[in-house]
């Protein structure tokens, strides 16, 4: 219990534990509308497309500044996604299909653009890699700032759609029909998500990202009916996960971060499905076992 | 003994084409994210295989890891089944964490083992020439080479016995079970290849790649044919064409094989959304374009014959008034009426709409356009 004292109070611990707490916020809310909109794969897509940006921004620039190499992933996020929507709304290969396609094809691209920047005169690009893994260890505090501007952006504009977010996410064709455009909407969600996936990058990484999306949202499901509840809850599902998976790996020797937070996610997501009142496994196999002595104890009635 | 390039090339050519063969039954029932899971999980059967046999190269991981495969797929539709959640967010639940718990193992288990994520899933090509397979000491070529025959040849002979079973349970799962098939069985056997497949190809290609060659040609080939049989030979001849450019373009930039030859997957994949007859992009915005202009032709050529010959033609009928009462804009209708009045269609007197279609052709029109 000493030991864990010590941890909180321990200044690196702090800003690791903000930073993947805040990030566990923002992908718990939007991943609720990519879960509730069929689209939970989206956010692996994008994570994955992101690597080629890292990359690009780093060969134009030089540098290894977090925002310019953010920036960079920001942009191929919006492209992939862009790609991906252009491609499933026009021809007839599915969403899945186009996914995998461009989530393999950006990845490659990066990868052969990692290997270019290996030659590159100031090759310096060892911090690149760290984008593929993930490295919560390294935050700094300035990383945390950059995670809480962008994350209150993505939280302020959901807020302010929120009703267009709702109507879009349950009946989109009914939000057609008020007259919402689906391109300007679809944009927007595209938008909020790719933020949101870019500034987990560096803390998770490209290829556990998207589980920040999915577990959070899927638990606060079977705890909640209404969209509101279900945003809040999976907000705290997310937050829960960043600081206890922070708190583990800093208490074990040799514990990455990233997949001990996907690991508590996963928990978290395991125990709603078992124990969730109404929905939950336990529950519907108590209320099949109870039909069924009931209908027993009716049959025995009638012999 | 085979110079390395060729050699590379011919790894490159056999992988995509294995790949290739069960990746059309992916996509064709919208599977195609199970390769991006798989290639991912198989990690953790590596992982544990290697715990239990403590050796890198015994055939126990490789089992594993086939084990893991499907067992992703397994658990992925447990859970969906389960209704508490779509399939996708189950896949997207699963794959992440069999891999987390993979990382954890090796980070805190086999540190000193050499065993690290990197070589696993982004794999080099370049490399597979020096991995021999020697026989009584004697040089018989890649190791990579007999893997990627192998599964070509297995993946082939699957996909010829089970030919009218696979298409059956694709397209008609329902019927499939009436007549005596299990879709069960019939899938976990696909899914089985498919996991063979991703672990055999990963040595050599890496995981990415092995992605990028399972979905991609098979997206591009379904974009080119309706026949599943032509879709198998476009994807595998997709597959071994963007391989060979891929290795050319990575040894004209001196960069990595696997990424070089995914980035010609995309673009082949890109040319044949953008152009492919009559589902691409270019035809299907131009198929739109006609068929809007066809609906405003008959809206407005109905208009005219419906008030042809009543007291009121010349004010619904007038080149001046009409906008008004289909309420569309005035160079609309210019527009609309000049290519009518071009198809022979409609005449205009004194700013008049005289339609030149009886009944009968305008039906016909209606439903021939």
């Amino acid at each position: 219990m000493k030991g864990i004292i010590e941890l909180f109070s321990d200044y690196t611990f702090q800003i690791v534990a903000l930073g993947t707490g805040l990030l566990g916020v923002v992908s718990g809310v939007l991943g609720t509308f990519t879960v509730l909109r069929r689209q939970s794969l989206l956010g692996d897509g994008i994570s994955h497309a992101a690597l080629p940006g890292v990359v690009i921004a780093f060969l134009l620039t030089g540098t290894k500044n977090t925002e310019v190499l953010l920036f960079g992933a920001l942009i191929a996020g919006l492209i992939v996604s862009f790609l991906i929507t252009l491609v499933t709304r026009y021809t007839r290969v599915k969403f899945n299909t186009a996914l995998a396609v461009f989530l393999s094809v950006f990845f490659g691209l990066g990868l052969a653009l990692l290997s270019y920047a290996q030659r590159h005169p100031n090759a310096n690009q060892a911090g690149l890699s760290r984008f593929i893994y993930g490295q919560a260890s390294t935050f700094l505090a300035r990383d945390v700032w950059i995670v809480a501007i962008a994350g209150l952006f993505v939280l302020i504009l959901v807020f302010l759609f929120w009703k267009e977010l709702k109507v879009f996410t349950f009946d989109p064709t009914f939000a057609q029909s008020l007259g919402y455009s689906r391109t300007r909407l679809d944009m927007i969600m595209n938008l909020l998500l790719v933020v949101s996936i870019v500034i987990g990058l560096q803390a998770v990484g490209v290829i556990l990202m998207s589980a920040m999306f999915i577990a959070p949202s899927v638990a606060a499901r079977q705890w909640s009916k209404s969209l509101g509840g279900m945003v809040l809850l999976s907000a705290v599902f997310g937050a829960m996960s960043g600081v206890l998976g922070t708190l583990v790996s800093s208490a074990y020797a040799n514990l990455p971060t990233g997949p001990v937070i996907v690991v508590c996610a996963s928990i978290i997501a395991g125990i709603s499905l078992l124990f969730a009142p109404g929905r939950g496994l336990v529950h519907s196999f108590y209320r099949r076992y109870k039909a069924r002595k009931e209908m027993k104890g009716k049959q025995a009635l009638n012999a | 003994m085979l110079n390395p390039e060729f050699e590379i090339q011919l790894i490159a050519v056999l992988v995509a084409m294995a790949c290739a063969v069960p990746g059309v039954y992916l996509v064709l029932r919208r599977m195609s994210m199970v390769t991006d899971a798989i290639t991912h999980t198989i990690l953790l059967g590596i992982v544990i295989g290697f715990f239990i046999v403590k050796d890198l190269n015994s055939p126990v991981l490789i089992l594993g890891a086939t084990i893991i495969g499907v067992m992703t797929v397994w658990v992925s539709e447990l859970l969906s089944d389960t209704r508490l959640m779509v399939e996708e967010s189950a896949i997207g639940i699963v794959y992440p964490l069999f891999f987390s718990i993979a990382v954890i193992l090796i980070s805190r288990y086999a540190g000193s083992a050499h065993l690290d994520t990197d070589s696993v899933l982004l794999g080099e090509l370049a490399f597979a020439p020096f991995n021999r397979y020697t026989v009584n000491g004697v040089d018989i070529g890649a190791k990579g080479l007999y893997t990627s025959g192998f599964l070509l040849l297995l993946n082939l002979i699957f996909v010829g016995v089970f030919f009218k079973e696979l298409k059956l349970v694709i397209f008609d799962p329902a019927l499939a079970t009436i007549i005596g098939f299990s879709p069960a069985i019939i899938h976990y056997a696909l899914m089985s290849v498919v996991s063979v497949t991703i672990v055999g190809s990963f040595e050599a290609v890496g995981s990415v790649l092995v992605i990028a060659f399972m979905i991609g040609p098979p997206a591009t080939a379904y974009l080119l044919t309706n026949d599943l049989k032509r879709m198998i030979l476009y994807s595998m001849a997709i597959g071994s064409f963007s391989g060979i450019i891929g290795f050319r373009l990575a040894m004209l930039l001196d960069v990595s094989i696997p990424g070089s030859m995914a980035v010609v997957v995309g673009f082949v994949f890109m040319l044949a959304v953008l152009f492919a007859p009559k589902r691409g992009l270019v035809s299907t915005l131009l198929l739109r374009a006609k068929q809007r202009k066809t609906y405003h032709q008959l809206a407005l050529l109905w208009h005219v014959y419906q008030h042809e010959h009543t007291d009121r033609a010349n004010v619904e009928n007038h080149i001046s008034t009409i906008s008004k009462h289909l309420n569309w804009e005035q160079s609309k209708i210019d527009r609309i009426v000049a290519s009518l009045v071009q198809d022979g269609k409609l005449q205009v007197r004194d700013g008049m709409l005289y339609n030149m279609l009886d009944a009968s052709e305008l039906e016909a029109f209606l439903f021939d356009e």
